[in-house]
């Protein structure tokens, strides 16, 4: 059973639906203790971080993934959730959960003909081997919409950069833990072969 | 870089496919969760579906597409046609949208823009705009004109301006449709969609009048445009979308080239 944290950060059905077409079974809860107890979570999430920290807070989660990701148990973050998971965000100047160093900073371009946020279909390229990201070859595309994206501290925390203008971390993580900026969820068929694979992760 | 995006757009009424593609001799051609299905399989990026139903009492019957949209087609799409309120926009985001299209009821309304991109962000608010070409007046500069309700009423506003103000009270892309080019086949207002692009920094989707690959790519690159809406050539099973995308490739535009 994957566990979908339900932190008030926009849709969380569009996973569980994704899940579901790949026949994993997922349940969607606000309850710090669910979380606690969850053999495998997945963080999504679109919006703010310092909103999305605030809602953590008053709902305990944030104390409940900590605990999660002590016990060992496999987490993949999406989006806000690829953000928030390090030490701070520039959004909204936000302190966040701090389980992987870093920062998150926001997309500073010199063409003034490219957009911030960055939304639409690009390419990941993949930096270090990960069981999550095999199966991926070159050139395939993800969905991404944000305008912030991690910065990990260690270089060694970066398995896959997509490219605007210059390289940012794609995909970052540590031990157990696991978390993609794009939307993996609505990246075609690639993005539910991520999926799939985190279900059969063992860190 | 991103990848240009070839959507397409299904115009639904009473939760059938309608308008251009009713004639087509297909079991499956007035479903249009199988289309979507069918074209998410074939390698689209992006779909957008209309709401043309004429009556209230029927909204519920498209919230149900959006839903059985979501359960089967993992790539982004948005849903417009009749979207007046913030609430109206929470029910096809909670249906599983991932953005809204607003039109008409913006250009009544354009608070309507601002409140939705403050509810949802701005990338979940595409602003949807009907364009007739007309002779430059000083209401008009630009000499395109906004016109609302299905192309009957214009509203006296100027289309690269109503573009800017869009951008600024929070839409997150816009989508030009041109009246005089819809439904020609002949390609797109590629001046339009320029002056439009060139005056905005958010992403623009370029519809009306794309009947081959090569007016897709005139568009893209001439045009500015991030994105091209496609209807007929799907719909008529005139073109696939492998077809549309090897093509672009071939002439060095950036596509997503797997799915």
């Amino acid at each position: 059973m994957i566990t979908i944290i339900d932190y008030k950060a926009g849709n969380l059905t569009s996973v569980r639906r994704a899940l579901g077409h790949l026949g994993l079974a997922a349940q969607i809860t606000p309850d710090p203790e669910v979380v606690r107890r969850a053999e495998r979570i997945i963080f999504p999430g679109v919006g703010h971080a310092g909103a999305a920290m605030r809602v953590l807070q008053e709902r305990g989660l944030d104390d409940a993934l900590r605990a999660a990701f002590a016990r060992g148990v496999p987490i993949l973050g999406i989006c806000i959730g690829a953000q928030i998971i390090l030490s701070h965000s520039e959004e909204g100047d936000t302190p966040c959960l701090d389980l992987l160093p870093g920062t998150c900073p926001r997309f500073t371009l010199d063409d003034p003909r490219l957009t911030v946020p960055h939304m639409g279909w690009n390419a990941v390229d993949v930096r270090q081997p990960h069981a999550v990201l095999q199966d991926l070859q070159p050139g395939d595309e993800f969905y991404f919409v944000h305008s912030y994206y991690p910065q990990p501290e260690q270089a060694d925390d970066v398995y896959a950069t997509a490219t605007y203008e210059r390289e940012f971390p794609a995909a970052v993580g540590r031990d157990n833990l696991f978390a993609v900026q794009f939307h993996t969820e609505k990246s075609g068929r690639i993005g539910l072969t991520l999926l799939k694979n985190f279900a059969s992760w063992t860190p | 870089m991103l990848s240009k995006r070839i959507i397409s757009c299904l115009d639904v009424r009473d939760g059938n496919l309608a308008k251009s593609i009713k004639f087509v001799d297909t079991k499956d051609i007035g479903d249009p969760v199988a289309r979507a299905k069918k074209y998410y399989q074939e390698g689209l990026d992006e779909l957008v579906f209309y709401d043309i139903t004429a009556s209230n009492e029927k909204r519920q019957i498209m919230l149900d597409v959006v839903s059985q949209v979501a359960e089967q087609v993992f790539i982004p799409f948005s849903v417009g046609g009749g979207l007046r309120s913030v609430d109206d926009c929470a029910a096809v985001l909670l249906a599983g949208a991932e953005k809204v299209n607003v039109n008409s009821a913006a250009v009544k309304n354009p608070d309507l823009i601002a409140q939705a991109s403050r509810a949802f962000g701005a990338q979940a608010v595409v602003l949807s705009m009907d364009v007739l070409r007309v002779k430059p007046t000083p209401e008009i500069p630009s000499g395109y004109e906004i016109i609302i309700h299905g192309g009957r009423k214009a509203m006296g506003v100027d289309a690269i301006q109503w573009a800017k103000r869009g951008e600024d009270l929070g839409a997150g892309e816009i989508v030009v449709n041109s009246i005089d080019a819809d439904g020609t086949k002949e390609g797109y207002e590629v001046r339009l969609t320029r002056l439009i692009a060139d005056a905005v920094r958010i992403p623009v989707i370029a519809s009306g009048g794309g009947g081959t690959p090569e007016h897709l790519y005139e568009v893209l690159t001439e045009g500015n445009a991030d994105a091209a809406l496609i209807a007929s050539m799907l719909h008529y099973n005139e073109y696939t979308v492998g077809e549309i995308k090897r093509y672009l490739a071939a002439r060095g535009i950036k596509i997503r080239e797997r799915w």
